[in-house]
């Protein structure tokens, strides 16, 4: 399998804050990378950082053969790399519908009016929020604005997708059928690139997993493999105990 | 397409009364009037692009409407241009000043935004009081010569009367135009939230740059029709701010964001401001009248008449936009 992203030791520096430093991963074409780590490990920075929002101190970040170290975000996603928030960013005061036209109208097809239109409330049919489409994007609940995070970047067109925990807050459904969404989204070749703290949703979905701690990079292997990691045990996990649970319940 | 919109033809049909209205009767005052209330319109429906679709704050929205004037009364009286053409050309001008203007200033945000197009106004206002050709603080005189390529004064303004309201119906048509495109949708995503517009694919900074030199286009173009109507031009009346900020209160009177709500704000608050400032005991009262609006409906109506309009008549949403 090619390299979709590759990143090659990648640093960033927040005044006294060594946020990331000197992370260098690769993202396969086809496959669910995971990005697990404790809080402030500097998850969301490297997203960050791969999509253009922050500009790298070092390093080099490459995309489908293309060097985007530094492109700004709107140049990112037209290449076709689209992100969702942590923090969910809905445009309140329009309605999901035309949330998702945006997406589709400026992504990587960078689609005209009608057919954006069309291919959103596909998007929204395949994502389970069609009979929302014309509600305001505020009148959402939590899992409806990650949802629509996840519907607008998909609109976008785009070849990997970095989500950035969007199982975080959701009820057991709900993760279950996120989970069933993000299968789904890989299934039709989009690579996925996960933030996640549920860490059963993230064994199971991932194919392999980087773990961050303190801005560097502490493991990288599949599911099993970084489950064993005495020093991700250590630093992350917290106890054998769970590792081996969580295995098990996979 | 537009012409299917109905509040297309509410703008033409609006036009047409306009222009009927005063020719019926040849009603000379009931023109001037109608004149005051089309430049409102100019100028709200414009400075909605900036505030309602965009979210950018534009205090100095007038500094437009008082350059276009000076440009096109300098070309009408020292270089002895035709007045569609100076018109035209004033409109042209002033919108490359604001793309430049706003390459600088929408680095901005908010309120800081906001300041700075105060301070653009102030700076453009001192750079006019004291540029020579321009007459400094005295300002420019048109010759009554300068009205003969349109057959005499007294016809002169009759044309820039109608000349005027083309500018009014031009601007709610762009107003409308912008509002159903793409354009206009990355324009309102911006609005609701800059940064998730950027990771939507959005160049905001493009956009907005754009955005604010369109918004200069048309009231620089009624600058120059209603300076060379009135015959002359100073700094003073050419860059009113108490003007720039009442145009956003008959914005957020109207209903921000909508081509309709803009307009009838536009009309109302002009209607009002007439009367008052014609009463002779009333000198000023019109500004306490806009401050205490501003509140009422900043308090109450945070989306204009138009919004109440739509509580009524569900269904009006979907005609008048």
């Amino acid at each position: 399998m090619t390299a979709l992203l590759e990143t090659q030791g990648v640093s960033k520096r927040f005044g006294g804050l060594q946020a990331v430093s000197d992370v260098s991963f690769t993202i396969r074409q086809g496959e669910i990378l995971g990005l697990i780590g404790p809080n402030g490990a500097g998850k969301t920075t490297l997203f960050n950082i791969v999509n253009g929002v922050y500009k790298p101190d070092k390093g080099k970040i490459t995309f489908a053969g293309k060097d985007i170290t530094g492109l700004a975000p709107n140049h990112v996603v037209k290449l076709g790399l689209a992100r969702t928030h942590q923090i969910v960013k809905p445009l309140n005061g329009m309605t999901v519908l035309e949330n998702v036209t945006v997406g589709a109208c400026f992504g990587r097809e960078s689609l005209g009016l009608r057919e954006a239109r069309e291919t959103s409330l596909e998007v929204l049919k395949e994502v389970g929020m069609a009979e929302r489409a014309q509600s305001p994007a505020r009148s959402l609940t939590l899992a409806g604005k990650k949802r629509l995070e996840v519907a607008r970047a998909l609109a976008a067109g785009p070849k990997l997708l970095l989500l950035d925990e969007v199982l975080a807050g959701l009820t057991p459904t709900e993760v279950a059928q996120m989970i069933d969404l993000i299968r789904k989204i890989r299934e039709r070749g989009v690579s996925v690139f996960m933030i996640e703290h549920v860490m059963q949703a993230v064994m199971k979905l991932s194919d392999r997993i980087v773990v961050l701690n303190f801005g560097q990079k502490l493991a990288e292997g599949s599911p099993p493999e970084v489950a064993a990691d005495s020093q991700v045990i250590e630093a992350y996990l917290g106890d054998s105990e769970i590792a081996d649970r969580l295995m098990e319940k996979k | 397409m537009i012409f299917k919109r109905p509040s297309f033809w509410l703008t033409l049909l609006l036009a047409a009364v306009f222009i009927y209205l005063p020719l019926r009767s040849n009603d000379a005052a009931l023109r001037e009037d109608l004149i005051l209330v089309a430049v409102a319109i100019i100028l709200v429906s414009n400075l909605n692009l900036m505030i309602g679709y965009t979210g950018y704050v534009n205090f100095g929205h007038i500094v437009f409407y008082g350059l276009g004037g000076y440009v096109g009364l300098y070309l009408v009286s020292a270089r002895g241009w035709h007045l569609p053409s100076a018109a035209l050309t004033a409109g042209v001008f002033v919108s490359i000043c604001a793309l430049f203007f706003g390459l600088g200033v929408l680095r901005l945000r908010g309120a800081y935004f906001a300041l700075a197009t105060v301070g653009i106004l102030v700076a453009v206002h001192a750079f006019v009081s004291n540029f020579d050709p321009w007459g400094r603080s005295t300002g420019m005189y048109l010759p009554f010569e300068a009205y003969e390529p349109l057959g005499g004064a007294m016809r002169a303004l009759w044309v820039t009367y109608y000349l005027v309201i083309a500018v009014m119906a031009l601007s709610m048509i762009l107003s409308l135009a912008i509002k159903r495109s793409k354009f206009g949708l990355g324009l309102f995503a911006i609005r609701e939230d800059e940064d998730a517009a950027v990771v939507l694919g959005i160049n905001a900074t493009v956009y907005k740059a754009i955005i604010y030199s369109v918004s200069a286009f048309l009231p620089a173009v009624a600058g120059a029709l209603m300076f060379y109507k009135n015959g002359m031009i100073d700094p003073s009346i050419a860059f009113e701010y108490m003007l720039s900020i009442e145009g956003i209160v008959m914005l957020m009177l109207g209903g921000q964001g909508t081509v309709i709500g803009a307009a009838m704000g536009a009309g109302l608050y002009e209607r009002l401001r007439s009367y008052l400032l014609t009463q002779p005991r009333l000198s000023n009262f019109h500004l306490v009248i806009a401050g205490g609006l501003l509140l009422v409906v900043v308090l109450f109506a945070s989306r204009g008449l138009i919004e109440w309009l739509y509580k009524f008549v569900p269904r009006s949403r979907e005609v008048i936009e």
